[in-house]
Order: C-alpha cells, then structure tokens, then sequence
C-alpha cells in the first residue's frame, strides 16, 4: 500500500501525483518506471518515475487519463493509496557527457524526459529542449525542464503557445543550426519515430524509450516485446530505452493497439457504472 | 532429509501397524481394483475455469485405496518421491481411518502436501516406484490420490495442525521469490527458529502455483490455506520487491538480512523466433495464464483485459501448453489445438493432463510446427503455416527427434497463438550479482547437497538452478538449502 501524498491538476487529462516509496526513491535512477495497481481489481500499469526525493522518501508521477486505470488514478485524492507500486523497472538512461544532448519530449512523454534532461545536464552537457504537444494545455512541467535545459522551445499543433508545428519541426531547426551529439526522445510513438527519422538523416544517435503494453514488467511475460535491429526485446527488462535507429516503430504501433477492442469495452462499462 | 532404514522399520513396527498388516492378506489386498478419481463431467468443466476437475476421494474411497498398500518391508515407493515422505505410514494411518495423523505423517517432509497431491508427475516418481508397478505389473498404489485425500480432509476439518516452531533465534535469513523453493525452505527455517522473510516481485503470492497453474487444476484456495499456516508460524512475506531492484543484497545485508536463498524461477518465456511472431494475437504461455490465473481477465468485474479466440493454436506439449489450451476452451473457443512437433509419446504433459484436455474437446495436432505467421492489416494473426515432420533417431534427450517433411507445408486459420516452448532461468538476480557464478544457461551452480552457490552466504534452487522443472523438486531443493543454510550460519561467524 502506497499513499499519495499530493495530487496537482496539469490539465484536464494530465494530473501529477506525489506517493510515498521510500525504497524506490532511494534506488530509482533516471529513465526507471513502476507499475501500479490502483485497486484489488485493477490492472498493473507502468509509470515513469518523472522525479524522486530521497529525504522525504516519496517519488512524483506524472499520468494522462487515456482509459479505465489511468482514469481511475485520475479520480483519486491526496490520503488515498494506491493498493501496489514495485519498481524501480527497467534499465538506467545511459547518462554521460557528450556535448550537446537534445531532448525531445511529446505530450505526458514529457514526464519521463524531466529526470533524463536533469541527468545529462549534471553531467555536465548542453540541454537543448523541444517541448510538443497538441495545445498550451498540454505543455507540463515547462518550468522544471526549464530548470535544466540551456534552451527550450516549445511547439503547439494549434499554435497556442510557443511555435506553430511538430516537434520535428523544432528539431530540425536546432539540428540546422548546431551540432547536436545525442538526441533523446519520449512521447506517444509517432512523434518517436519521425523523431527518429529526423536524426537518422543526420547522423545523430538516438534513444527512444517505449511505452509497450505491460504485464508484470519483470520479464516474465513478454507483452511488451519490441523488435530492435531485427531482434526480439523484452522493453521492461531490456528497455524501455533503445537505439531508435534500429526500433521498428511500425511493429511497435500495431503491438500498442493490441488490446484496442477490449480496452474500449472496458472503458465503456467503467463510464456506464457512473464511477467516473 | 530422507528417513533412515531403521527408523523406517521401527515405524513399520508400530503395534497398530503389525496388527493392520494382518488383518488382511496381501493377496487380497492385491485383488482391489484401483480406485478412479471422480471428476467433473467434461461437457460442463469446460466452461469453467476456476473449479476443479479432480473432485477428489471420498472416505471410503480412500480407505479402500490405502489398504491396496501392502505395507511393504522395502518400500521402494519412498525412493521415487524427491522428499522422501513416509509414503507407507501415511497411508496406513488412512486405511485405520485417522486421517488427521495422516496429514501430519506428510507435512513431516512435505510443506505443502494439498499442492503436490494435485500437481506431482506421481506416475514418474512414487508410483512409478511403487512394488505394484515394479513387480506385479499391476496400477500403482494411487499414492497422489490418497495425499489429497488426506490433506484436504485435514484443512477441510479446520484443525490444520501447526508445525512446532524452536525459540526464536533472531537471525534474519531472506527468500526471494515466493514460488514452492521458497516455500519450503520458509517453513523449515522457521521452524528452526530464523526471523524469515520472503520477498516477492509480483502482487501475490505463489510464484507460479498462483500466476501459472489454473484454478481449474490447483484452486488458490488450496494455496491459501498453506500460506496461512506459513504466516501463523512466523514467516514474513513482503510483495512487490524486487530483490536487486528495489533494494540491493547490500542494502538487504544492512538491514540485517545474514543469508540469502534465492528461488526467482524460470520466468523468461521461450519464442522460436520465426516470422511474424510479434503480431498481436501470438503471447507467451506465461502471458495468457497471467492474464487469467494471477489478473482475472476473464471476470468483467476486473480491468485486466485477456483475448478471445475462436480458433486457438497452443504450441507446445507441456504442462504449461495444456493448461493454456484447456483454459482456452474454457473462454470458449471453437478450436483449441495443441501444436506439437513430436508425438504423443514424448509428450512431457503429465498424463492425465492430456487425458483430461481429450476428454474436453481439445485437438491435438502432434508431429507439426509452426513456420510462419500471417497477419490482417491491423497486425492481427489471422492464419499459421504448419510444416507436418516425422520422427527420426532418438536425440540428446533420448526421444525421438522430429525431422521436417519436405514440401509438406499448409495453412490454417488461427486468431490466437500461444507460445508454450519453454522458459528461461530468470536473468534480474544474476544481473544484479556479476560475481555469481551462472552456467551457460544461466542457471545458477550450486553444491545440489547444500544448494549454496559460488558467494557463501547466497544458497539458490528450484527453476533458477534447475531450468523448468517440477513442484515437488523445488520443495527438496528449498529443504536441502534450509539444511545447508542452517549449517552454514551455525558453523560460520559471518
Ligand atoms: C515504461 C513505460 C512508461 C510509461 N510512463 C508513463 C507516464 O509516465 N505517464 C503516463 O501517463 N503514461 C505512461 N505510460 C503509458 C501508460 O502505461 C498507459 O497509458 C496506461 O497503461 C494506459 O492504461 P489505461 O488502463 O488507462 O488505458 P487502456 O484502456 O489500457 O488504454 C487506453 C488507450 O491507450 C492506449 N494504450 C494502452 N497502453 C498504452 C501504453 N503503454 N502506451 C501508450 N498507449 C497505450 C491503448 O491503445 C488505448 O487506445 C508508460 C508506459 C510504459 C511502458
Ligand atoms: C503453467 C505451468 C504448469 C505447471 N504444471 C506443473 C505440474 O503440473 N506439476 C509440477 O510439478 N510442476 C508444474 N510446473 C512447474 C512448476 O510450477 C515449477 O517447476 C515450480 O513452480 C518452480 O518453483 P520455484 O520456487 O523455483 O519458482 P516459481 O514458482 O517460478 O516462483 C518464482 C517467483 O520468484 C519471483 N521473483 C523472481 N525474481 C525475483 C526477485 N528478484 N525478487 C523477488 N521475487 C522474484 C517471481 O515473480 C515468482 O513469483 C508448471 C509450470 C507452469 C508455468
Ligand atoms: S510428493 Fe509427489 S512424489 Fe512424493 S509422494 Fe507425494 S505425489 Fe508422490
Ligand atoms: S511400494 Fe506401493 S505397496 Fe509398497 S509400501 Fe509403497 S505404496 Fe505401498
Ligand atoms: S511486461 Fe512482461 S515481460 Fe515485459
């Protein structure tokens, strides 16, 4: 049993949440998820450890309401717990100095980015930031990645904030107009793989990190299975960060809408026993 | 571990035991037909996946059954159970009608009896070795039946009885994984005394008699109740650990923990690694069972979502394969077939698994495999190319090995495929331990006397040790490393 401690409202589907996990905020690095089960009944899902303070023995994580789990997270207070959370899950970001690092982050996929940009900045790199997202709603935690990125440039679909257009798009700006030595990005997989285009086209190495669907997350499985450089990979014990050059995005896509059918069904029951 | 020839014959000796012995004459004794397990009619258990198939025997069932025992002066049935249980004096105390002293016969080596009476290969190991099957050609004492039998008369009275537990010596000793290794070793070192805590990754308890084996072969109840005398004795159980993960041994060593018994299992699912196989619609055995065993996926009232198919391909001829086809039926498929490359024969599924999945309707298309997947636009399987093959000369394992027919590829309709070939030794601990000493299959090496691996302190055995294997092996793993551990601990300052 796990309690949170704080809930803060982003957007109306994005909600950051502070729980108590003193272990994990003690052995969590960047790049390292959990898994939850909000309810006896719940399914497990993993979350990105988006920050983790090791004093107060609690980590933040940072959830979009995209169907039943995460809607039911969504809904719950600060005081309530969570019925499980194990982790941390997952490999470590290999974090060292590079040089110029540039970190692309999509949507929520911006949670998980924030401890990486603060690794990479530790070590002692030049951040460069691109920020995306639908509209000015959905920009989180601008001010945190702010906190560690040499630049930021923030991109809206609607132009509602900081430029108009994809995150490509500002990121072929930055790669036109310096060296770029590493480029990460995290956020819904499309924005992943024409991210990874992008930076194949000029030479820059590149890691993605999956959010494949999960099970139990210790291998155990092989739900998430992703195929990298023609091989078959466990992401929650291999991952969930790869060489995007090597990633086939398009296998991965398919994989994500798995359960697309049985997903809506349940989402459909959930919002019809008026517990939303 | 195992009871000494003297001992053996002393209790053999027991007044009660000379008397019943010649109540009835042997020749008699070998007259009586063995008893056939009642089970649900399979029309019905195939729509159920959490009742039980086996029903189990009644009282005069098994009291009848047990005086088939003769009671033999070498009972070599002994020989054949991996924990030595004491097979004659159990089901002796049966045929006097004392169940209850039954039981404790049992759990004097067995931890978890109601398990192993359901789940053991008995017709490989005690029934196999059984004098009716080695000289008289006749069908073994049903020695898996009568442990049932008896374990669950005892729970099912209530007065299950609790195992004498020593002074506590407030040596902290951890187990990690809570599969039936751990189990075990738990409950003999809690007896001994230890401070005992289990560290287990998942939400549940069990390893892979909660996440693998369904209800409708091993009711969790059963496990329940063998937990709940585990936690009355004192052991320590803390879910959602990942030893290695959420803390080091280091950090576990700092808080006090002075040895280790390591039992992760075998949990990485095999794939053969052949076109479209990634295709949503193609899991892993482990998987599908998690899905529906440990997450209820097939109940609405839980999140979790499972697939259903109409036309289901299991490949494999496991245990593991069985029990993912039968589950399948279960969720109502309209074909359910198990895929397997060799023949029935060489199956490795115990045989009343096969004789049950027969018995529910289930296809079995032995001496095929798979070669190829084929998908719809949304990357669903939808068809399997099947390539027929023949036995040829025995091979390593000494079965007959299964060779390709040319030219013999055809297709079939398939919307759901699990993968049931086999799984791996777990990888998390001996990642988190590059100085542990691991085979090429990434088994951990032990002493197999003192299960104690290549770090002194750190003992290891069931799945990780041995790749897959049984329940029961696992148990004798879990008590020869109580042993070696207790040993250790008491000859060593550490
Ligand atoms: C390593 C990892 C880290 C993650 N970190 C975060 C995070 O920090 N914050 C966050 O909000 N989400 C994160 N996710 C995604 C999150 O796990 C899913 O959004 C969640 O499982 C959805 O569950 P649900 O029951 O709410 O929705 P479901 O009913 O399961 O799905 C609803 C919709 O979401 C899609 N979907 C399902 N699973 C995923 C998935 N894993 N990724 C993307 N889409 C999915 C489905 O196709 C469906 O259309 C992460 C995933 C992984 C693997
Ligand atoms: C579907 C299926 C059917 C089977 N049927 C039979 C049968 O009929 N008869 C039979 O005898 N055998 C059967 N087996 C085999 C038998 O179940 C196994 O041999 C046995 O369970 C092995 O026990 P174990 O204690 O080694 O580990 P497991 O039961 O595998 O348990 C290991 C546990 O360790 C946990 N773990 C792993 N790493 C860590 C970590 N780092 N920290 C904390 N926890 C960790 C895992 O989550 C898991 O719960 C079957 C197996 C399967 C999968
Ligand atoms: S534990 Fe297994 S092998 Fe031993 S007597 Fe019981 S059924 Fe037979
Ligand atoms: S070998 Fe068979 S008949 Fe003899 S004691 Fe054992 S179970 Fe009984
Ligand atoms: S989530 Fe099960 S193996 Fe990765």
């Amino acid at each position: 049993m796990n309690k949170i401690l704080q809930k803060e409202r982003f957007s109306d589907k994005v909600y950051r949440f502070v729980v108590e996990a003193p272990m994990i905020a003690k052995s969590r690095k960047p790049g390292h998820f959990i898994i939850l089960r909000v309810d006896e009944k719940g399914e497990r899902i993993p979350l990105t450890i988006a920050a983790a303070d090791e004093k107060a023995g609690t980590i933040t994580l940072v959830v979009q309401n995209v169907g039943v789990t995460s809607a039911k997270l969504c809904n719950m207070e600060a005081g309530e717990t969570l019925t499980d959370l194990v982790g941390p899950l997952g490999k470590a970001t290999h974090i060292s100095k590079v040089g110029t690092v540039l970190a692309c982050g999509g949507g929520v996929g911006i949670a998980p980015l924030l401890p990486i940009v603060e690794g990479f900045k530790k070590a002692g790199n030049k951040v460069i930031s691109v920020l995306a997202a639908r509209n000015k709603d959905l920009i989180i935690l601008e001010k945190e990645i702010r906190q560690w990125s040499d630049e930021v440039i923030v991109m809206t679909d609607d132009g509602s904030y900081g430029n108009k257009g994809l995150v490509t798009q500002g990121a072929e700006e930055v790669i036109n107009r310096e060296k770029v030595d590493e480029c990460i990005a995290i956020g819904p997989a499309v924005m992943m793989k024409f991210t990874s285009l992008l930076t194949k086209k000029y030479n820059i190495p590149t890691q993605a990190s999956l959010n494949s669907i999960m099970v139990d997350g210790t291998g155990m499985c092989g739900a998430c299975r992703v195929t990298v450089g023609g091989r078959t990979y466990f992401t929650c014990v291999d991952g969930p960060e790869f060489n995007a050059h090597e990633i086939d995005f398009d296998e991965m896509i398919k994989r994500l809408g798995g359960y697309v059918e049985e997903e809506k069904a349940a989402y459909e029951r959930f919002v019809a026993s008026d517990k939303i | 571990m195992a009871f000494s020839k003297e001992y053996l014959t002393e209790q053999r000796n027991a007044e009660w035991r000379v008397e019943l012995r010649q109540q009835i004459k042997n020749k008699e004794r070998t007259e009586i037909e063995r008893v056939k397990m009642p089970e649900l009619d399979p029309v019905k258990r195939a729509k159920e996946q959490r009742i039980e198939v086996n029903i189990g025997l009644s009282k005069e069932q098994a009291v009848l059954e047990a005086r088939r025992c003769m009671d033999c002066v070498n009972p070599t049935c002994i020989d054949g159970c991996p924990v030595s249980i004491n097979i004659p004096k159990f089901i002796k105390n049966i045929e006097r009608g004392d169940f209850p002293e039954a039981a404790k016969a049992l759990k004097e080596t067995n931890t978890l009896p109601a398990v192993c009476g359901r789940v053991c290969p008995q017709e490989k190991q005690c029934e196999a070795s059984c004098f009716y099957t080695q000289k008289l050609k006749k069908p073994p004492v049903a020695i898996g039946y009568l442990e049932r039998f008896a374990a669950d008369y005892e729970r099912e009275s209530g007065q299950m009885s609790l195992p004498e537990v020593a002074e506590p010596n407030g040596i902290k000793v951890a187990a990690i994984g809570s599969g039936p290794a751990s189990l075990a070793f738990a409950g003999d070192m809690v007896k001994a005394g230890y401070d005992v805590t289990v560290f287990e990754a998942l939400h549940e308890i069990g390893g892979v008699l909660k996440y693998g084996i369904p209800e409708f072969r091993l009711p969790n109840n059963t496990v329940d109740a063998e937990l709940d005398i585990l936690t009355k004795m004192g052991v320590n159980f803390k879910k959602n650990f990942i030893v290695g993960k959420t803390a080091s041994f280091d950090d576990l060593k700092e808080m006090g923990f002075k040895a280790f018994f390591v039992a992760s299992g075998a949990g990485l699912p095999n794939f053969m690694n052949i076109p479209g196989e990634n295709f949503n619609g193609i899991l892993s055995s482990n998987e599908y069972l998690t899905r529906v065993n440990l997450m209820n996926a097939s109940d609405e009232n839980f999140d979790t979502p499972v697939l259903y198919g109409k036309n289901v391909a299991v490949i494999g001829g496991g245990n593991t394969a069985m029990d993912s086809v039968r589950t399948a039926k279960r969720l109502g498929a309209d074909r359910s077939m198990i895929i397997y490359r060799r023949s029935r024969q060489e199956m490795p599924a115990r045989i009343e698994e096969v004789k049950h999945a027969e018995e529910e309707g289930i296809e079995f298309m032995n001496l095929h495999n798979p070669v190829e997947y084929f998908s719809d636009e949304q990357g669903r399987v939808n068809r399997m190319r099947l390539l027929k093959m023949e036995l040829g000369e025995p091979d390593a394992s000494g079965r007959r090995r299964p060779v390709p027919i040319e030219g013999s590829e055809f297709d079939i309709p398939v919307d759901l495929v699990i993968v049931a070939i086999g799984v791996s030794p777990n990888p998390l601990i001996p990642a988190a331990l590059p100085e542990l000493k691991v085979s090429r299959w990434g088994t951990i090496e032990v002493d197999m006397e003192t299960m104690q691996s290549s770090i002194p302190e750190l003992f290891a055995g069931g799945d990780i040790v041995r790749g897959g294997a049984t329940v029961i092996l696992a148990m004798g793993d879990g008590r020869r490393a109580a042993a070696g551990m207790d040993d250790y601990l008491k000859s060593s300052k550490y």
